[in-house]
């Protein structure tokens, strides 16, 4: 890794993609065991969360404590951030406390890659606006290639709020530099202009998308785009852009559901589907902290 | 079977004499001296007599459900069997507005009740019509509307409209315009100019039609879907779409008799069934609906039916509402005003009434040849009339054509290959 930072999968070559999985597959195997590693001990580690997310802190703030970093978080609501300090001047007040990396989600895109260009420490991006959320795309990648030998060739859809969501896009990249071929599929309320610029067909009848599909990725419906006439209610929506039992029999017989969490049951996914034998949400949790553990390890190692 | 002998059958793109033969719903052939056999072969002499594709209108109003002191399904199919459609398309802005499937699979179970003309439901854009939250146009769509449209309460927020169109085209759905802004129109009652400023009734800019006209061919071009502009009555309104049409843009449009057979002049007698919205226009804005008919920019006649009880128009100007109706007037009003005087062929009539409306809203019918289904208006082009609006099968009298004395005249219509009382 020659990366200071993570800031998205857009900077990412095919090949360090392969080396953050490769040691994100060796720290699932010393999670499995109980055991821990302790390579980044001494090492200070801030969480900064803009935006609210206990799942994606946890997951960060585990990954490092489990190599025996120290972790801090700079809770926003009662931070000198709250008496208007920029992000700029928190980034250099953390850098000056001698933080090794900082994890950053912010609802501005491009926040992260300010806060890189400002400070020493490796910054990663837990998710800055409608941009990128590398790290999930990185534990989707690892969940799939737990699963299937090779992503080259294989049918990925991701159905949902393409238009609003960084999961997509980080997907789109991840899954694309693997080799797989992803569609994204939802009413043209929640396509992005242009699609196409992100590198995946679209397709706005999922049942049509989803045939012969290997990974089936529902997104999080978020229900205040009701009220932003993007869409009008959650019974059809489920009805056109569910996953349903009966839709996932369209699907390839070996496919796998993948959630980014947390899911709406009977809104994007029906509730046993979720809880169904094809679906691998809580591995993907599981998977989330090895890949934390791989990016942190090798970005505050590739800085030394 | 039926055989409609020696006729001239008029489609979009043809005229010919020929029988059409009627068997089983369905159109069988089109030829020259078809050969009648059976015992129960019914022959009908049309000699001399036009034989039409049923007509098809993209836009009444029938009331159905909650004003049916107006109009219901009932007689507004009836009223439409008389004036020679075999298909309407109805308006949701009804009692409630038919905004979810439920209403949507009233008007279908109604329409197949009464028998009439085939009534085809236009769902609302917007919950209650209000403008702010989208309809289930997936489950509308399956429940049988053709279109989606907030007729009477255009959608003034333009990203709620912007939306709209996107997830209309999701569905395949065709998006109606009523394109007013309201802003613009204000409490205005007529034409904003020389007879509003005559009569002391105060006026409607054209811009109120225009602006928003523009709004929506621009809206439809960025979500690249499809609208229809409705009842088109300005000069700059044919203007704009004549353009967007040559840019590319998935517009098209309507223009309803009156338009094109009245001007503002109707009000000064303080005529409230001369009260519509849009409002009656001048003699130049005429000459232009007239020149977008003839050139193509405008696609479709349709009536704009728009049914009131007598005593809501017996009111003062600025309380009688909106409307005329239009369903047993319009086929006469388009033969005498264009077809008679030169100005459009007949088989410019089947294209705008018959044809282009069933190619915009993806019906049946349009067509008399062989296998489409038999939906059919046969026409006496000679008989002449005078306008009676208390013959009319409509509940709605309120007619702009009183006394007018108009020719051709439907005399027959076939609906699915049954011959309809009229």
């Amino acid at each position: 890794m020659k990366h200071k930072d993570l800031l998205g999968i857009k900077d990412l070559s095919r090949s360090e993609l392969t080396e953050i999985l490769d040691l994100a597959n060796g720290m699932r195997t010393l999670l499995d065991r109980g055991e821990k590693d302790n390579s980044l001990r001494g090492k200070n580690v801030a969480t900064l969360f803009y935006e609210n997310s206990t799942r994606t802190r946890n997951s960060f703030e585990l990954a490092a404590k489990n190599l025996g970093a120290t972790t801090t978080s700079v809770s926003i609501a009662v931070s000198s951030v709250q008496k208007g300090e920029t992000l700029v001047d928190t980034g250099k007040t953390l850098d000056a406390l001698g933080m090794d990396a900082m994890i950053i989600r912010h609802r501005v895109a491009g926040a992260p890659r300010l806060l890189a260009e400002t400070v020493r420490a490796s910054v990663l991006n837990a998710g800055d606006g409608m941009n990128e959320h590398p790290t999930q795309a990185l534990l989707d990648l690892m969940t799939a290639l737990r699963h299937f030998d090779s992503l080259s060739g294989l049918k990925v859809v991701i159905v949902g709020d393409i238009k609003h969501s960084r999961v997509a896009r980080s997907n789109v990249e991840a899954f694309g530099k693997m080799g797989a071929e992803v569609t994204l599929c939802a009413p043209y309320t929640l396509l992005p202009e242009k699609v196409e610029r992100l590198g995946a067909s679209y397709e706005t009848d999922l049942d049509t998308a989803i045939s012969g599909a290997d990974i089936v990725m529902p997104l999080r419906l978020q229900l205040e785009r009701m009220n932003q006439a993007l869409f009008p209610s959650i019974e059809e929506y489920h009805k056109f852009y569910g996953i349903t039992k009966k839709r996932l029999k369209l699907a390839s017989p070996d496919a796998i559901v993948m959630h980014p969490g947390p899911i709406n049951r009977e809104a994007e996914i029906a509730g046993d589907v979720a809880d169904g034998d094809k679906s691998v949400i809580e591995e993907q949790v599981t998977n989330g902290v090895a890949v934390r553990m791989a990016a942190l390890k090798l970005l505050i190692e590739a800085r030394n | 079977m039926i055989i409609l002998k020696d006729g001239t059958v008029v489609n979009a793109d043809s005229i010919v004499k020929a029988d059409v033969v009627i068997d089983d719903g369905v159109i069988k052939s089109v030829e020259r001296d078809a050969e009648v056999y059976g015992a129960d072969a019914e022959v009908i002499d049309c000699y001399g007599k036009l034989i039409f594709p049923g007509f098809i209108d993209m836009h009444c109003h029938l009331r159905d459900p909650g004003q049916t002191y107006k109009e219901d399904i009932e007689s507004g199919s009836m009223a439409a069997l008389a004036g020679g459609y075999t298909a309407v398309c109805c308006m949701p802005n009804t009692k409630p507005p038919i905004d979810n499937a439920a209403l949507v699979s009233y008007v279908r179970t109604k329409s197949a009740e009464v028998g009439g003309a085939e009534v085809y439901p236009i769902g609302c854009i917007t919950r209650g019509m209000e403008g702010k939250e989208l309809c289930e146009y997936g489950m509308m769509k399956a429940a049988g509307v053709v279109a989606i449209s907030d007729d009477g309460l255009p959608v003034q927020n333009g990203a709620v409209m912007l939306n709209a169109l996107k997830y209309a085209k999701t569905f395949g759905l065709t998006v109606i315009s009523h394109s007013e802004d309201k802003t613009i129109s204000g409490n205005g009652v007529v034409n904003e100019g020389e007879n509003a400023t005559a009569s002391g009734l105060r006026g409607i800019p054209r811009s109120a039609e225009s602006a928003a006209i523009a709004r929506e061919v621009l809206l439809a071009e960025e979500a690249e879907a499809s609208i229809h502009i409705a009842h088109v009555s300005t000069a700059q309104s044919v203007d704009i779409i004549r353009n967007a049409k040559k840019r590319g843009v998935k517009v098209t449009c309507e223009t309803c008799p009156h338009y094109f057979s009245a001007t503002d002049d109707e009000i000064l007698s303080y005529n409230t069934n001369a009260k519509i919205n849009p409002p009656l226009r001048t003699d130049d804005d005429v000459e232009a609906i007239i020149a977008g008919l003839t050139d193509g920019t405008i696609d479709v006649i349709a009536t704009d039916h728009a049914p009131h009880h007598a005593d809501e128009k017996n009111r003062e100007f600025d309380f009688a509402p909106f409307g005329t109706v239009g369903l047993e007037t319009a086929f006469p009003l388009a033969y005498t005003k264009l077809v008679m005087n030169d100005i459009l062929s007949l088989s410019d009539v089947a294209r705008l009434m018959s044809k282009a409306p069933a190619e915009i809203l993806g019906l049946p019918g349009g067509e008399i040849k062989a296998g489409a289904r038999a939906d059919i208006a046969v026409i006496d082009p000679d008989e002449e009339y005078t306008v009676d609006p208390q013959a009319f099968k409509s509940k709605g009298k309120n007619t702009l054509f009183d006394g007018w004395r108009l020719k051709g005249r439907v005399i027959k219509v076939f609906v699915g290959g049954a011959e309809k009382e009229i």
